[in-house]
């Protein structure tokens, strides 16, 4: 028997809208190419279970991964974006949200809340790539913020999982003051002594990375994440060169001394474990 | 030769006759009731074009080659300045101009984004992009006039972080990330000024400040309005739209009520028709800003600082 239940279709599913596959039943694997029983990789946490590819999951995924079964309580649910610019391209940032919300529920691009790992409490923010690139708007901001002051209230230890492009820029200005509040917050947090865990998954980039997705006490990365400041394309137009094989990935960032470690899904929640009881001397 | 911009050229023109015209001017032939009548009309001119400009000729206004950049600014503003140079790990980064000085007699410590103005100027500069030792740099300074009580003053003028292999591989987006964290505790005035572009990270990373000041055609944003467009219509060439979206002028900014505190007024035509007015314009507002911090306690200086970081946002709930 799995040893968490799934809420949502897993996002592996997804694939099946280019119509290659009958129904989700196979699913191919990004990395490999691999024809697999969808329920295979579903059964393996969304891992490819021929090459250790990490399939992008939902916040819920996430949070049922590594908090204790049951102890997570949400904060925030409801918090809403608002277009105070009036931002349009090809549709109003209006249209977007709604759109965004009919589809993956209020509360924006991240999840927060308090729970459990292995009986002790923490605060954690997952982010939820699906919601429009999982962009830090003010929502974003101001909720990861209320995730460390709350980390702060119990004093516990605050985890934050990113996976976003960068800031928002349908909130222009407002999206980038949103990198200072969240950093300022954490600077109260180390004065307080209390550990901040960063775990950066596929993909972390642009102002999400140039603000808490740094500063952890603790940078965790999964494996082959994309995680960088700049996208990849904007460095190749710049430089007007090809990038390395590998550039920005994980083991990349490791081997430059930008994160501490790399944690396979299947082990995040025993390493979380073992990291917090050795940070809180419990 | 003289650099302007497409929508000054006919000002440009105008004052050129001016001039030649009061050249012409001897004690014999008096053109004086002929350049009264050109002044206003040169008067009304300008004032039509700057009444009217569009948020893409004021991004033009603010990248403009002939404006101030930072050490413009410290020449007609501070005494008694030096430079220092290096990160202490890697290497030196002339993008970013790191100093102490004086500011009315007081010490202080200086900071700032700088460009070139020449070819030559602009590659050693990097087009005042900075790579992450230069935001190490910056913090080493920061961190030392924290040291010695010094107030702090940055000045922010960039098209963003440089984006190149090798500042990712030191880690462009940590040097940017610490600076947030670590201006947020500093127990000294931080006054910023943004003077040219202030784009996205790359500005705010010498911009965490407890008074935030932009001059009147300088820009503020996320992101550039040509990376803005690249991303939303897959085409660069679409920056006026989307500097139009991006609402990144100083009046757009200061409606919002919670990022900026003065809008620093310059001289007619811009800063670059007369620096040496536009610097003693920011003078005036730094000493106004400067004497209000100085009342405050270190701490009281950190909890400002938070909560007006703490204050920026807009959701429902």
């Amino acid at each position: 028997m799995p040893w968490f239940k799934k809420s949502k279709a897993p996002i592996a599913s997804s694939e099946k809208k280019k119509g290659q596959m009958p129904e989700g039943l196979w699913t191919k694997c990004k990395n490999c190419e691999e024809i697999i029983y969808s329920k295979e990789i579903e059964r393996n946490l969304n891992v490819c279970p021929k090459c250790d590819y990490h399939f992008r999951v939902s916040a819920q995924e996430r949070i049922d991964l590594v908090l204790d079964a049951g102890t997570f309580v949400e904060m925030d649910a409801e918090m809403m974006p608002v277009d105070f610019l009036n931002f349009k391209d090809s549709k109003t940032y209006k249209e977007r949200i709604k759109a965004a919300v009919k589809k993956h529920g209020g509360g924006d691009a991240v999840k927060c809340g308090e729970g459990d790992i292995d009986g002790m409490k923490v605060v954690v923010a997952v982010f939820d790539f699906a919601f429009m690139g999982g962009s830090m708007g003010s929502v974003v901001g101001e909720k990861i913020t209320r995730v460390i002051e709350r980390g702060l209230e119990l004093k516990a230890p605050v985890l934050v999982f990113s996976s976003s492009g960068g800031a928002r820029m349908q909130e222009s200005i407002l999206s980038l003051m949103q990198m200072a509040k969240t950093s300022a917050a954490l600077a109260k947090l180390k004065n307080a002594g209390l550990p901040f865990i960063s775990v950066l998954t596929d993909p972390t980039t642009g102002g999400v990375t140039a603000s808490f997705a740094m500063l952890g006490d603790l940078n965790i990365a999964e494996p082959r994440a994309l995680i960088g400041f700049a996208g990849p394309r904007v460095i190749e137009q710049t430089i007007r060169q090809k990038l390395p094989e590998g550039f920005q990935r994980s083991e990349y960032l490791l081997e430059h001394g930008m994160v501490d470690m790399i944690v396979r899904r299947q082990e995040m929640k025993a390493k979380l474990s073992q990291v917090l009881k050795i940070f809180t001397k419990s | 030769m003289q650099f302007f911009l497409d929508f000054e050229k006919p000002l440009v023109e105008l004052r050129k006759k001016i001039n030649e015209l009061r050249d012409f001017s001897t004690d014999n032939v008096d053109f004086s009731g002929e350049l009264k009548k050109l002044e206003k009309k040169a008067e009304k001119l300008r004032n039509d074009i700057f009444s009217n400009l569009t948020r893409w000729q004021r991004t033009q206004l603010a990248r403009h080659q002939a404006r101030p950049y930072t050490l413009d600014y410290i020449e007609n503003i501070f005494t008694d300045f030096f430079e220092v140079h290096g990160d202490r790990n890697f290497r030196d980064d002339p993008a970013l101009v790191c100093g102490f000085a004086r500011f009315d007699g007081q010490p202080c410590a200086v900071i700032g984004h700088q460009k070139g103005r020449d070819t030559k100027a602009k590659v050693y500069r990097n087009f005042g992009m900075p790579n992450p030792e230069g935001y190490r740099k910056a913090l080493r300074v920061m961190q030392m006039a924290e040291q010695f009580g010094l107030p702090i003053f940055t000045f922010v003028d960039t098209p963003g972080a440089f984006p190149g292999i090798g500042a990712e591989e030191r880690g462009q987006a940590e040097a940017i990330a610490r600076n947030l964290r670590e201006m947020a505790d500093l127990k000294v005035p931080v006054i910023v000024t943004v003077t040219g572009e202030g784009g996205s990270g790359g500005a705010l990373a010498i911009a965490v400040g407890n008074k935030v000041m932009m001059m009147e055609y300088s820009v503020y944003a996320v992101i550039s309005p040509e990376g803005c467009a690249a991303i939303l219509w897959s085409d660069g060439a679409l920056g006026p739209q989307a500097a139009e979206a991006l609402k990144l002028t100083a009046t757009d900014i200061d409606e919002l009520g919670c990022v900026i505190d003065d809008i620093i007024p310059e001289p007619e035509g811009g800063a670059h028709n007369d620096p040496v007015a536009a610097a003693a314009s920011v003078k005036e507002y730094l000493q106004k800003q400067l004497a209000e911090l100085q009342k405050l306690s270190p701490e009281e200086l950190v909890e400002q600082r938070y909560q007006k970081y703490r204050a920026m946002s807009r959701i429902e709930e």
